[in-house]
């Protein structure tokens, strides 16, 4: 602390802070304001057209910070109520989505990850299974709804399908990339300690090739929330798709700015804990 | 026919060459014996093909022509009986000190108990002086430590024939000297037959019982096996005063500089199986000069040449 200039000795996180806070008010102030600007008119006489319509706004308003905190505030003291097919607490549309994405998030993982392995380890699983996965993979989640409509049958297992396919990608060729880049050196260790190959795999292998893992689960889960609200507003239903895309229908734009900062709240939140998960089996050369 | 703890005989690598070209033979002829408690060096210039021995008594490798014995059994694959000990530490990144020695120490003993193999592992550690520090990771050890942790490992492990491929190769001339003391002393204990990789004159004599010599690679033979017979214990600092150890420096100094690329390899090439002639320069020298001079004094009055260990390492 003797540093010669002290007005300005706070650590770079606080000074971050108060510029993000900073931010906000400028953003939400401006915002809020423009709302309550008067009308473009230059204040004189209304025409006959403004007298008809009493007033009321010529085009429809984004609703102000103010009334989405009111909203906010409603819906999260009471996130679980459930009062039929068209009225489900915030919480109870984001557990759904979760269910979805996680359910078709682990499914793909179960999969992608032996696979990985598998291509990873063999050259030639590798160059046989290399053209499908180019193929497949830059198909958009979206293309196989109908699809998986019409194969499975049923909305629910569809929308968990569509997340299974647009997260498998990301983990397999991450988890293959990864096992192939095992350093050859820590192999020879398992190979002069007499290592089965199955014990290679999980103590030397995949210790070595999980950092790269997890960064292809992270971007995955990353997909899959991206994905889930696009597939709920197909199907229908349940889930925060589908409340987002019912209310615009009710057009109440209010629970729709709420549930928009909803969805990137969750979002935020997978992230971190993956990057948590990431950073445990990290390690440094 | 009697085999001795390890035989190699006549073993050669070669790699294919482009079209129309003759292969790329980096050694051929090349046989030679290891008896049990043993402490071998291999000394020779870089491309003459030391590693590929190494790593194919390892296991590792696979020699083109030739064969491998340990104790009357052709070595083919990698096995616990025989532990290496890489030039780049080969540690498991992701373990502590601790965990990358117990994994050695568990591989080789699956039915010990976790507290017995800790207990193990920890002695191994603590014989290399890095009691204080078995919780970190490799990341947080210098080099010196890491290559500890290294021969920890490889001794703990308890194998027949260590292997150590350039052990010392990446550290500094003051830490070198104490691990090479350590090396000793842990090598002393259990008296595993050794054979290794270097490229320091000075470590060489320090260390070994015997010094395979070989000559420049493409076509590289293992020309000469020198034997260090300085009494044992050896200390790094007493061993330059004894009035052999200059005879000794000289002749292997010698033969890198200048026979190692004159050697003519057919000379070499006799039929059939050929181990490396045995040398003692110290022997040979006594002989050369009549019985009225003593050695080390005329080593330490005209054959000493200018050279520092540096000019060896050439790798």
């Amino acid at each position: 602390m003797d540093r010669t200039t002290t007005e300005w000795n706070f650590s770079l996180n606080v000074r971050a802070t108060l510029l993000a806070v900073v931010l906000l008010v400028i953003g939400l102030g401006l915002w809020e304001g423009l709302n309550y600007a008067p009308a473009a008119s230059g204040g004189g006489e209304l025409s006959e057209y403004e007298q008809l319509i009493a007033g009321a706004d010529e085009t429809a308003k984004v609703p102000p910070p103010s009334e989405i905190l009111v909203r906010a505030w409603q819906e999260l003291s009471n996130p679980f109520y459930d009062a039929g097919p068209n009225d489900k607490g915030i919480g109870i549309q984001l557990g759904y989505s979760l269910y979805r994405v996680l359910a078709g998030y682990f499914l793909a993982a179960a999969i992608a990850i032996p696979v990985g392995f598998l291509i990873g380890m063999s050259p030639l699983m590798y160059k046989a299974l290399n053209p499908y996965i180019q193929v497949l993979r830059p198909i958009s989640p979206l293309a196989w709804m109908p699809l998986a409509l019409f194969i499975i049958q049923d909305s629910e297992a569809s929308a968990i399908f569509v997340i299974f396919i647009c997260s498998i990608w990301p983990m397999l060729l991450n988890t293959a990339f990864g096992v192939a880049g095992v350093r050859e050196d820590w192999v020879n260790v398992a190979r002069t300690h007499e290592l089965s190959p199955v014990k290679t795999a999980f103590k030397v292998v995949l210790p070595a090739a999980a950092p790269t893992i997890l960064t292809g689960m992270r971007i995955s889960i990353g997909i899959a929330w991206l994905v889930i609200v696009a597939a709920e507003m197909l199907v229908g239903g349940t889930g925060i798709g589908y409340y987002v895309w019912n209310e615009w229908n009710n057009l109440d734009l209010t629970s729709v700015i709420f549930s928009i900062l909803m969805i990137g709240i969750v979002g935020m939140l997978l992230d971190l804990v993956l990057s948590a998960i990431a950073r445990m089996v990290t390690y440094e050369e | 026919m009697s085999y001795a703890f390890v035989e190699v005989q006549q073993a050669a690598k070669r790699f294919p060459g482009g079209k129309g070209e003759p292969d790329l033979t980096v050694f051929e002829n090349v046989s030679f014996q290891l008896e049990k408690g043993e402490f071998v060096c291999i000394i020779g210039h870089s491309g003459c093909g030391k590693s590929t021995i190494m790593n194919s008594l390892a296991g590792l490798d696979r020699f083109s022509d030739g064969i491998m014995v340990m104790e009357g059994k052709e070595i083919d694959g990698p096995g616990l009986e025989r532990g290496v000990v890489f030039q780049n530490y080969s540690l498991l990144p992701w373990l502590s000190a601790l965990e990358n020695v117990r994994f050695g120490v568990r591989a080789r003993w699956k039915d010990w108990e976790d507290a017995r193999v800790t207990e193990h592992s920890l002695e191994y550690l603590e014989m290399v002086g890095l009691k204080e520090v078995v919780d970190r990771k490799p990341a947080q050890l210098s080099g010196g430590m890491r290559q500890r942790v290294s021969i920890a490992r490889a001794f703990a492990t308890k194998p027949k024939l260590l292997l150590l491929d350039e052990p010392f190769g990446a550290l500094d001339a003051l830490t070198r000297g104490v691990i090479q003391d350590e090396l000793i002393k842990i090598w002393s204990r259990d008296r595993q037959t050794v054979f290794m990789i270097t490229h320091d004159v000075d470590e060489a004599i320090l260390l070994a019982d015997r010094i395979f010599l070989m000559t420049n690679g493409p076509e590289a033979r293992v020309a000469e096996a020198v034997e260090i017979d300085l009494p044992r214990p050896r200390h790094r600092a007493d061993i330059v005063k004894h009035p052999h150890f200059y005879t000794i420096r000289n002749y292997l100094v010698d033969f890198l500089v200048t026979r190692s690329a004159a050697m003519n390899t057919a000379d070499l090439d006799r039929k059939g199986l050929q181990y490396p002639r045995a040398v003692n320069p110290v022997d040979d020298e006594a002989i050369a000069d009549g019985a009225d001079r003593a050695p080390a004094e005329h080593a330490s009055d005209d054959t000493l040449v200018n050279f520092t260990p540096k000019e060896t390492r050439h790798g």
